[in-house]
């Protein structure tokens, strides 16, 4: 036992050396036309040796350091409490939801441009997560592509307004519409598949969607994207210091106030939020639905499901377009906040940023979703001071994420219908 | 009502099911038995839908159905139960008979996220269907559990509900006695007697418990090792030498 310990031990403590040394210690360096391989300074191999030291006294001690660790008294004072009924769930969960959108209104006036301008990209991923939280969590099929049916509504946007001059409201519709589309014609041979098979599609789906906006230039603009997007309209004002579009009136002069480029952003972000809070309302209904009902069925025991006439392919295929439509919202909606899109915004991460927020939710769970949605957006910004380490410490807290609470922040409860007793 | 001419199944180098052949009329109860691995499960499968059958015709209602889709097939009204019960565990036991009304239940996206008068008067009537069959199946007060909490029996008796929900014409059920106690075996076999009498359907069963078979079926169909072995009536197969030998074992 001892000294298979040990030799645990060790062998952890040169995987950390061998992992670390090259990525903290070793820098490329050009000297003029040349580049050279510098070694580590002092301070980082000393560092990297400790880190090392450390890892090894804690596989060594490992069984006794979890053992105490075990002993201490649950940090959540609500653990190990008998679940409450569904009735009062149900309120408490209601009265969270609205507390969460009265606190979302009063926000913008309160907060500084800046956290304004992030609450707003909250939302977007908020919306983006509620949606594949039905492909993810509801349908129970695993998407790693997401990102396409987002690139769909944000182009949507800003190419009908390059060459047609359409308005943000009328693409939001369009938008969302197409991506559905898109997620429809996709959804058709691939759903066939199940399971891994299912996302290495997707994911090849979501790499051609990109790699497509990056090549079609004529088009696309290729790489350099699209700029000039406007921004919404109130009712025919715009928000910009001039009118841009004939027809139209300024915010500021309409109201006689001053000008300040913090109305177009306090907006924008109430548009996000009427948004997000729709897609919120419309899920948690589907949930409730047929539909809803299906999608669970089909995930939980999908030969039972088809053989009381439950068509795979169909269900399957709402499930996947009802994602790719709130993903085409949120396109719309990111492409008027940014002005500018490129195939940049959505690269493979942000899949896996979206994904990860459905997980670490808690799959299926919509308050977890919304809460996750908002840690894991504002998590890396306020990471922000350790610059290049931010991104290890996103992944370190995610994986401690996965040891600690491995069915997500707020796992999914169900919402049973309660047969009432007939008298 | 259903025709099976000369079903085969091979999988490979196997030749699971060969040129089997039945019969069910309306309002019947036609059982198949044979030893384990005979193929019972595997004709259930292909009728269902489950499989594509590689020869012969099944029938039902006139149309050929070999090679449909199950799901079109249920829908046509040949809904089945599985040997290992197959319920939606996490679910309740309402929600189960809700899931198994969906089609009936075909309402469009907009009227249900609207909760349109309609829309509410359906989902009242899927409850109530819901309600009535957990009444018939003694289930009723247990409707709001979850279905995977339920003692095994009660979730046989389950599955036949969530079968029934959909008003099914042909029940096939896969070893519905298996697990059961005799009480419990008792109450299955007058609850499928009942199912022809009163509510019209016909019923295939596969069951390996001989005194629930020879009682209420009206034909019994005999396989060995993938082959039809001898059909007839409960009195024909049960002095039938060849069945004894293959199956029944000498007394």
């Amino acid at each position: 036992m001892a000294t298979q310990n040990l030799r645990h031990a060790l062998f952890c403590a040169v995987v950390t050396l061998v992992i670390s040394y090259p990525i903290l210690g070793l820098n490329l360096e050009a000297w003029g036309t040349n580049v050279v391989l510098t070694g580590a300074n002092t301070t980082t191999v000393i560092s990297v040796l400790l880190a090392a030291v450390a890892v090894f006294l804690f596989q060594l001690f490992r069984d006794r350091i979890m053992g105490t660790l075990g002993k201490l008294p649950p940090i959540s004072p609500f653990a190990n409490r008998e679940p409450m009924p569904q009735a009062k769930w149900e309120r408490l969960k209601s009265a969270f939801l609205t507390l969460l959108i009265i606190a979302g209104l009063i926000w913008p006036f309160v907060a500084s441009r800046g956290a304004v301008d992030l609450s707003t990209l909250v939302l977007i991923y908020i919306m983006l997560a509620l949606g594949l939280n039905v492909v993810v969590g509801l349908a129970g099929l695993l998407d790693l592509g997401y990102v396409a049916f987002y690139a769909v509504g944000a182009y949507t946007f800003a190419l009908l307004s390059q060459y047609f001059g359409v308005s943000f409201w009328l693409a939001l519709p369009i938008g969302a519409l197409l991506a559905a589309t898109f997620g429809f014609l996709l959804g058709f041979p691939v759903l066939r598949l199940r399971g891994d098979y299912l996302a290495i599609v997707t994911l090849g789906f979501g790499e051609i969607i990109r790699i497509l906006l990056n090549n079609w230039t004529q088009l696309t603009g290729g790489p350099n994207g699209i700029g000039g997007i406007p921004d919404p309209t109130l009712f025919g004002m715009e928000f910009g210091r001039r009118v841009r579009e004939e027809g139209n009136t300024s915010f500021h002069e309409t109201f006689g106030i001053a000008y300040s480029s913090e109305h177009k952003v306090i907006f924008l972000y109430l548009i996000a939020l009427v948004l997000a809070v729709i897609t919120a309302l419309v899920i948690r209904r589907l949930m409730r639905m047929p539909v809803g009902r299906a999608w669970e069925a089909l995930r939980e025991d999908e030969i039972a499901a088809r053989s009381l006439g439950l068509s795979r392919t169909a269900v399957k295929l709402s499930a996947f377009t009802i994602g790719a439509f709130f993903a085409g919202f949120a396109g719309t909606v990111f492409a008027s906040k940014q002005g500018f899109i490129s195939p940049e915004s959505f690269v493979f991460l942000e899949s896996a940023i979206i994904l990860a927020i459905v997980v670490l939710g808690g799959m299926g769970s919509q308050i977890g979703v919304i809460l996750a949605a908002i840690a894991v957006t504002i998590l890396p910004e306020l990471a922000r001071e350790f610059s290049e380490y931010r991104m290890l410490i996103f992944g370190a807290a995610m994986v401690l994420m996965m040891v600690w609470r491995p069915q997500g922040l707020m796992p999914m409860r169900r919402t049973h219908i309660e047969l009432k007793k007939q008298e | 009502m259903l025709e099976v001419k000369n079903l085969s199944m091979r999988f490979g180098g196997l030749l699971a099911v060969d040129q089997v052949s039945l019969d069910v009329q309306e309002r019947e109860i036609v059982s198949i038995i044979g030893p384990n691995g005979a193929g019972k499960t595997t004709v259930f499968n292909c009728m269902s839908g489950f499989y594509k059958p590689t020869g012969g015709q099944i029938i039902f209602d006139g149309q050929e159905i070999q090679g449909k889709p199950d799901y079109r097939i249920s829908r046509m009204g040949m809904v089945r139960t599985f040997q290992h019960v197959r319920l939606f565990g996490k679910m309740t036991v309402v929600e189960n008979l809700l899931v198994a009304q969906h089609r009936h239940l075909n309402t469009n996206l907009i009227s249900g996220l609207l909760k349109t008068p309609n829309y509410r008067k359906r989902e009242q009537k899927s409850l109530d269907r819901a309600a009535y069959w957990l009444e018939r199946v003694g289930l009723i007060d247990l409707a709001n559990r979850e279905a995977g909490n339920l003692a095994y029996g009660q979730q046989r008796r389950l599955e036949i509900a969530r079968c029934m929900v959909t008003e099914p014409r042909l029940l096939m059920l896969d070893e519905p006695a298996a697990g059961l106690n005799p009480a419990e075996t008792r109450d299955l076999n007058q609850l499928i007697v009942s199912l022809k009498e009163d509510y019209n359907v016909s019923v295939v069963l596969i069951e390996h418990d001989m005194s629930l078979v020879m009682e209420i079926s009206d034909r019994i169909n005999v396989i060995n090792q993938g082959r039809p072995l001898a059909s007839g009536t409960p009195e024909e197969v049960r002095n039938n030498d060849d069945v004894i030998k293959a199956y029944l074992g000498e007394a």
